[in-house]
């Protein structure tokens, strides 16, 4: 932008015209003198004519405004259209089972989120999400409660932060790649990044567990965090005290980060102030109401006393309601955007090979790494569909190959079987030719013996008449 | 141990719920007035017409103030650039603790000369360039947390006050700039129409530009709802609107108002019967201004968007005469 100024002629000297310009310079601010377009030459060593100067500045001119415009209602207008659009809010409930998120969620919105009581027995760490449309005068809001389910109840919880962190970055993803798009409905897009990370401790009354530190620290970079201690009413004042400063000193001395409310703003930063002192907030969830005093209210029923829910001096409750919807929800969404969606981003883009260009390189070689990513990609399709297409010729060979194989093989038998029962007949017929011929000789034999028997016979016969017809004589 | 199913789609949509008491939701609009009144709003408008229309004049009236200098001045002479140029002036103004930063492009030059053909290519060329800035921004790995929006939100487009009918000029004007940007047009310089006049050049220009299938704003297409539609209806009766320019005060009736004092008497600027300036100050600035900023964001700056990562890589788009259609086909992703 150009501004330039004009002075009297011989009203000032040069170097009291330096000082004045660099005043304006720096300040940012500018005390007007006179306003020209034009873009000017320097007439530095001219101390008698008129003075044209031309720089560039960030500031702007401040122009005052002789009678009322209208467009103080500009926030007006775009908060009407928000409205009209719809508002989404994410919450992620992280902790053990039975600490009583779902209850939370029941009592911080004051409605009954459908869903039963997970079971303990669960062989993994799983999300479960659901989205409920709430309505309160003329603001409707999208909520999405996701809560995870068999947290804590494994005897090796290596690895529960890791679903917990895939799913976070699973609904980033989701959100870059619709604003990676080329048509893309970013406008009309259903938000499902995590807005604000409930994180339950177990109210034990001594320190945070290990696990509670692990999946903390993977988690501080991604989401805002606000730790809060449940089933509070187990914890006797003095102890919640101890506890609260023993968490926060863990917290800070393994580094990890959780949401600070704003304090930027001067109408929040009072509250905001006192509140990030009262982190982590003890808080405790009830749905019945019981009647205290002449009013209903949420408490819970103990043979000692009735712990109330929205009683400050029994637990923070009321404090994380004001924080995390009344207060800051626009912030906490806004951080989530700005922030640890911003970070993703940056990261996935960088681990896919882009970098930002060079002040003097090509215009536009975002487009340019795209083309050549993809091609690089086909690129590889290509050789993997050559690589499949050679093992499947492969493949064929050798079925073809062992299928011949068989054959031959089955060649061979038959011809070894046919071989067999050749042999097998020929011994047959040699055995039945030689029985022929036994048979033969059998009957010469028969026949032989027949005719000397009836010879014998003949000749016994004669013989015995003979013999007889001696004895007579 | 086994890793766990994570949920890809959609989460199931429950339905309605009711909430049984007062939980606060509501804040949330407070909370979203004050961050943006904190950050503060921009507002890049464009004029364009002949010179001698009352450009200048009539941005001064409608901000109040003096954020345009007048082509002529008493005094000097006038001088007629040989082309288009484009001129942008910054002012910051603030109302009630809102602030605005307003960018007021002039157009000097456009339609003056003999030949005033391809005139508009500078001045698309201009609206294209902000996208190009706009978008580069917005595709850097390490973005800035809000990135400057030059883009022009709207452009005033003033047509001489003939009677008869839209000249070639304007047609071609706004048939090529409404498909780019949201194009406002006006008849400048409307006290010299009587009030028939007036609404039979209005109707001939409304048929022209359906004639022609010119949409300005506000577009028919991009009515959300019916009270929308209803409203718009309105207006796009009206459009486009005879507005007068002043910037001098004067009295009438014991009160100082913006006027134009001639012989015949004192045309008053913000009073309805006299000329339309009142609506078109509504329009663009307390009504739909949120409005106009959304649509060049959501339909705008996303069509130029995709024609712009559909081309093959070509440098900085120069010769984009504003007519889409010349890859239409772009596939969905590049991931």
């Amino acid at each position: 932008m150009l501004f330039g100024f004009v002075l009297e002629k011989g009203s000032m000297h040069r170097q009291d015209l330096q000082c004045y310009v660099q005043i304006c310079v720096v300040g940012c601010t500018w005390e007007v003198f006179g306003v020209w377009r034009e873009k000017c030459i320097s007439h530095e060593n001219d101390t008698n004519c008129i003075f044209f100067l031309a720089f560039q500045g960030e500031g702007c001119r401040t122009v005052p405004l002789s009678g009322h415009v209208g467009f103080d209602s500009l926030p007006d207008q775009l908060v009407n259209k928000s409205v009209n659009h719809g508002f989404c809010f994410n919450i992620l409930c992280v902790g053990e089972t039975g600490l009583g998120k779902s209850t939370l969620m029941d009592t911080l919105f004051n409605t009954k989120f459908e869903g039963d009581p997970a079971s303990h027995s669960q062989p993994g760490v799983q999300l479960k999400s659901s989205t409920y449309d709430l309505q309160e005068s003329n603001v409707n809001l999208k909520l999405t409660i996701v809560s995870t389910v068999g947290f804590g109840d494994q005897i090796n919880k290596e690895d529960s932060y890791k679903p917990i962190v895939e799913f976070i970055d699973a609904q980033f993803e989701a959100y870059l790649q619709e604003e990676l798009k080329i048509k893309r409905v970013l406008h009309n897009y259903h938000d499902t990044r995590i807005h604000a990370c409930l994180y339950f401790i177990a109210p034990t009354g001594h320190s945070l567990k290990s696990l509670d530190l692990v999946t903390m620290k993977k988690l501080d970079s991604k989401v805002n965090i606000i730790p809060i201690i449940a089933k509070s009413d187990a914890i006797s004042k003095s102890e919640l005290t101890k506890f609260k400063i023993k968490i926060t000193s863990e917290l800070v001395s393994n580094g990890v980060q959780i949401y600070q409310f704003p304090t930027d703003d001067e109408s929040v930063a009072e509250i905001n102030g006192t509140m990030n002192a009262h982190l982590p907030f003890a808080v405790i969830g009830s749905t019945e109401e019981m009647k205290i005093g002449n009013k209903m209210m949420k408490a819970r029923q103990y043979p000692w006393g009735t712990v109330q829910v929205e009683n400050e001096a029994h637990c923070d409750f009321v404090k994380l309601r004001e924080m995390l919807i009344r207060v800051n929800m626009e912030d906490l969404r806004e951080q989530t955007h700005t922030r640890h969606y911003e970070l993703y981003r940056r990261c996935k883009l960088e681990e896919m090979g882009f970098k930002d260009t060079d002040p003097d390189s090509k215009p536009f070689s975002l487009q340019e790494t795209y083309e050549a990513k993809r091609n690089e990609f086909l690129g590889e399709l290509q050789k993997k569909e050559e690589a499949m297409r050679q093992m499947f010729v492969q493949r064929v060979k050798e079925k073809e190959a062992e299928l011949k194989e068989a054959e031959k093989e089955l060649h061979e038998k038959f011809d070894r079987l046919k071989k067999l029962h050749q042999d097998e007949k020929k011994k047959l017929e040699d055995k039945k030719k030689s029985l022929d011929d036994e048979v033969n000789a059998f009957k010469q034999r028969k026949t032989a013996a027949e005719l000397l028997q009836s010879q014998a016979q003949q000749a016994g016969g004669s013989q015995t008449l003979k013999r007889d017809k001696e004895r007579k004589n | 141990m086994e890793s766990a199913a994570v949920p890809q789609e959609l989460p199931p949509d429950c339905g309605v719920h009711e909430l049984f008491g007062y939980v606060g939701i509501e804040a949330v609009l407070e909370q979203m007035k004050v961050k943006t009144m904190k950050m503060g709003f921009e507002f890049n408008i464009m004029v364009v017409g002949q010179s001698g229309l009352g450009k200048s004049t009539m941005v001064n009236t409608l901000f109040k103030s003096k954020v345009s200098r007048k082509a002529s001045q008493p005094g000097q002479e006038e001088r007629i650039p040989k082309t288009v140029q484009l001129q942008s002036v910054t002012h910051v103004i603030e109302e009630k603790g809102v602030k605005m930063k307003l960018t007021v492009t002039d157009t000097p030059g456009f339609g003056d000369q003999i030949n005033n053909e391809n005139c508009w290519d500078p001045i698309i060329k201009y609206i294209n360039e902000q996208y190009e800035r706009y978008l580069r921004e917005e595709i850097l790995i390490t973005r800035k947390r809000k990135i400057p929006d030059s883009r022009v939100h709207g452009c005033v487009y003033f047509i001489p006050p003939t009677g008869h009918w839209l000249r070639p000029l304007d047609l071609e004007f706004m048939r090529r700039l409404s498909k780019i940007v949201n194009v406002v047009p006006v008849i400048a310089k409307a006290d010299t129409l009587t009030l028939e006049e007036r609404e039979e050049f209005k109707q001939r220009i409304q048929r022209d530009l359906k004639a022609h299938a010119i949409s300005v704003y506000p577009q028919e297409d991009f009515d959300e709802d019916p009270d929308d539609r209803l409203l718009n209806d309105r207006i796009r009766e009206k459009i486009p609107f005879a507005v007068v320019g002043a910037d001098q005060e004067h009295q009438v009736n014991g009160k100082r108002v913006l006027g134009r004092k001639t012989k015949w008497g004192i045309i008053e600027v913000e009073n309805p019967a006299h000329c339309e300036f009142p609506m078109l100050r509504d329009l663009l600035i307390r009504s739909h201004l949120q409005d106009l900023k959304d649509i060049t964001h959501n339909v705008h700056y996303e069509s130029y968007r995709v024609r712009r990562l559909n081309e093959s890589n070509r440098p900085a788009p120069s010769s984009n005469n504003g007519l889409p259609g010349r890859d239409e086909d772009g596939d969905e992703s590049n991931l």
